[in-house]
């Protein structure tokens, strides 16, 4: 195999975007996605088996325009990559069986990876960004998962610092614009609403913030109770008969999510002695996110990078850079002896890697 | 040379020849673990028939009719392969499979076929539900006549609905991979289509819009 700049291609399913992406060693060739959000839309959130179902009708077609926009042909793949998990088992299912045979079929190497890992890989394929250094605290933010991550070595060593409770970051964007009667998905929505609005007129809780629960869950995030006083505070007004000034409740809302993750990575930062921070998943598309990120980590001497945002969404390039970094390190291919695994653990970078 | 494959019960992986000449058939009767199996089970068919990925010329997919997470994984690996080697799927209603089975056995032994009554081929559709497709016979091309298309019944209803109309039930616990290949044989020496290339899930995906608000109290 070529281990210097190997050809690979990663295919990606574990929530609604059928991700295909091909590098070429840290060279992006394309990143295909084929998303099911608008048959989710009506839903209010993502829903499990249409977005499996919508995976195993856009793999071929992903995959035949990643090649396209690539100019490659399959026979010059060097390994196919897979998310092995975290994310939903049956849509997981649809690209680990389409990946082992794939690889079968053209005869080469698979690596099965980590799909929260991959999010951090997505900042290799950024031509214009200085090497990944390491140690850095990564916080991944989406509609599937908040995690707070040490990360020592892309390939060999992540720990995972802390993760939601209870809904992701995403998730609790999608909820409130429901309650304040804004479409799906809710992180542009109230972007949009709180253009106007005042993120100091409410202040809503930070979650896991008070010194007891720093204890236990320093590195921890919970957004249902945000999201339950979200909706107590619209009630208690529309039972006084007062109209909601949605777009107060929108940029407060907000400002105490983008609080609480800001916050809490930064503490990551101080407590480890790292100051270095990556932004990844979705929800960093968020302009206020990553304005008070920056604005405060510069404040306390932290870099902060983030890939571009084509690459924060959910997406087979990030999968195909992780895939190629454990190649051009060279780690042996998985075996074909896993499945999907929905709760993967985050050090779990490589599943099933054959003895070398 | 045909590769088989079928997660719509357990998983089953078979290497047929264009003429029906069996070159390995292997299986994992696991309703469940169908993501971790095909691929080694596609590994073991090819080295079992002594053949390399590059002998395959067609790849025959089992549709369906089955529980939908499992049946997926076995249509995006055929599909997949297929893609690798730039041969063509060919899908093939799952129940076809065990209907072909039971035909060319019958056939040997002298039983349902020399009365030619209907049969269904039942399986497992899980929620108290069965699938079944009811057929009679083999056509000239060899292929098992399909007189009902793939449905569902509740469990307890079934018997009562196959007395109605006079048909024998048959019930499988596994799709044979390699009858499963010799239907897509058969299909291609006589120039037929016997499938749609639409996964047969039977069912709409389980989805409740949602609710109007629900009050936290205050
Ligand atoms: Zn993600």
């Amino acid at each position: 195999m070529n281990r210097s700049e190997p050809l690979i291609l990663g295919i990606e399913t574990s929530c609604d975007e059928t991700g295909i992406g091909i590098v070429r060693g840290r060279t992006l060739l394309s990143n295909t996605i084929a998303s099911s959000m608008d048959e989710h839309a009506r839903y209010g959130g993502v829903v499990p088996e249409v977005a499996a179902r919508a995976h195993l009708e856009a793999l071929e077609p992903a995959i035949h325009a990643a090649l396209a926009e690539s100019r490659v042909a399959l026979a010059d793949i060097d390994a196919v990559a897979v998310t092995s998990g975290p994310g939903l088992a049956g849509a997981l299912m649809v690209g680990v069986g389409a990946a082992k045979a794939l690889a079968v079929s053209l005869d080469r190497p698979l690596y099965a990876v980590n799909h929260l890992v991959g999010h951090i890989a997505a900042d290799i394929l950024d031509p214009d960004a200085p090497p990944l250094e390491y140690p850095t605290v990564a916080l991944l933010v989406s509609g599937g998962h908040t995690s707070l991550l040490l990360v020592r070595d892309l390939t060999s060593d992540v720990v995972l610092l802390g993760e939601t409770v209870d809904d992701a970051a995403g998730e609790a964007f999608d909820k409130v614009a429901r309650l304040l009667g804004l479409p799906y998905p809710g992180g542009p929505e109230i972007d949009r609403a709180a253009v106007t609005g005042d993120p100091d007129a409410i202040r809503f809780p930070r979650g896991l913030s008070r010194p007891g629960d720093m204890a236990s869950h320093r590195y921890d995030f919970s957004f249902s109770g945000l999201k339950t006083a979200v909706a107590r505070w619209v009630e208690q007004r529309e039972a006084a008969g007062e109209p909601i000034p949605v777009p107060d409740v929108a940029a407060s809302f907000r400002e105490a999510v983008v609080d609480v993750l800001v916050t809490k990575a930064l503490a990551a930062c101080r407590d480890y002695g790292v100051p270095r921070l990556l932004l990844g998943g979705g929800v960093i598309a968020n302009r206020r996110l990553r304005d008070v990120a920056l604005e405060r980590a510069a404040a306390e001497g932290v870099t902060v990078r983030i890939p571009p945002l084509s690459l924060c969404t959910d997406n087979g390039a990030m999968i195909a850079a992780l895939a190629s970094e454990l190649v051009m390190s060279g780690r042996p291919p998985s075996t074909l002896e896993f499945g999907a695994d929905s709760t993967l653990p985050v050090t779990e970078i490589q599943v099933a890697e054959a003895v070398a | 040379m045909i590769l088989g494959i079928d997660t719509s019960l357990g998983t089953a992986v078979a290497v047929v020849e264009h003429d029906g000449v069996v070159r390995s058939q292997v299986e994992s009767v696991d309703p469940r673990g169908h993501a971790e199996v095909i691929g080694s089970l596609i590994e073991r068919a090819l080295a079992e028939a002594s053949l390399t990925a590059g002998d395959i010329t067609h790849v025959a997919a089992g549709m369906g009719p089955g529980p939908f997470t499992g049946l997926r994984v076995g249509i995006a690996a055929a599909r997949a392969f297929a893609l690798g080697r730039g041969i063509p799927v060919v899908p093939v209603v799952s129940h076809d499979a065990v209907a072909i089975e039971l035909l060319l056995h019958d056939a040997l032994t002298g039983g349902l076929d020399r009365d030619g009554l209907p049969f269904a081929v039942v399986t497992d559709a899980r929620r108290r539900e069965f699938a079944y497709s009811v057929y009679r016979g083999l056509d000239d091309d060899g292929l098992p006549v399909r007189i009902a298309e793939p449905a569902l019944a509740p469990r307890d209803d079934l018997d009562a609905a196959l007395a109605r109309d006079g048909v024998v039930r048959r019930d499988a616990d596994r799709v044979p991979g390699a009858l499963l290949a010799l239907c897509a044989a058969r299909a291609l020496a006589a120039g037929r289509v016997i499938a749609s290339s639409d996964a047969l899930y039977l069912r709409s995906p389980d989805v409740t819009p949602p609710a109007a608000r629900k009050r936290v109290g205050t």
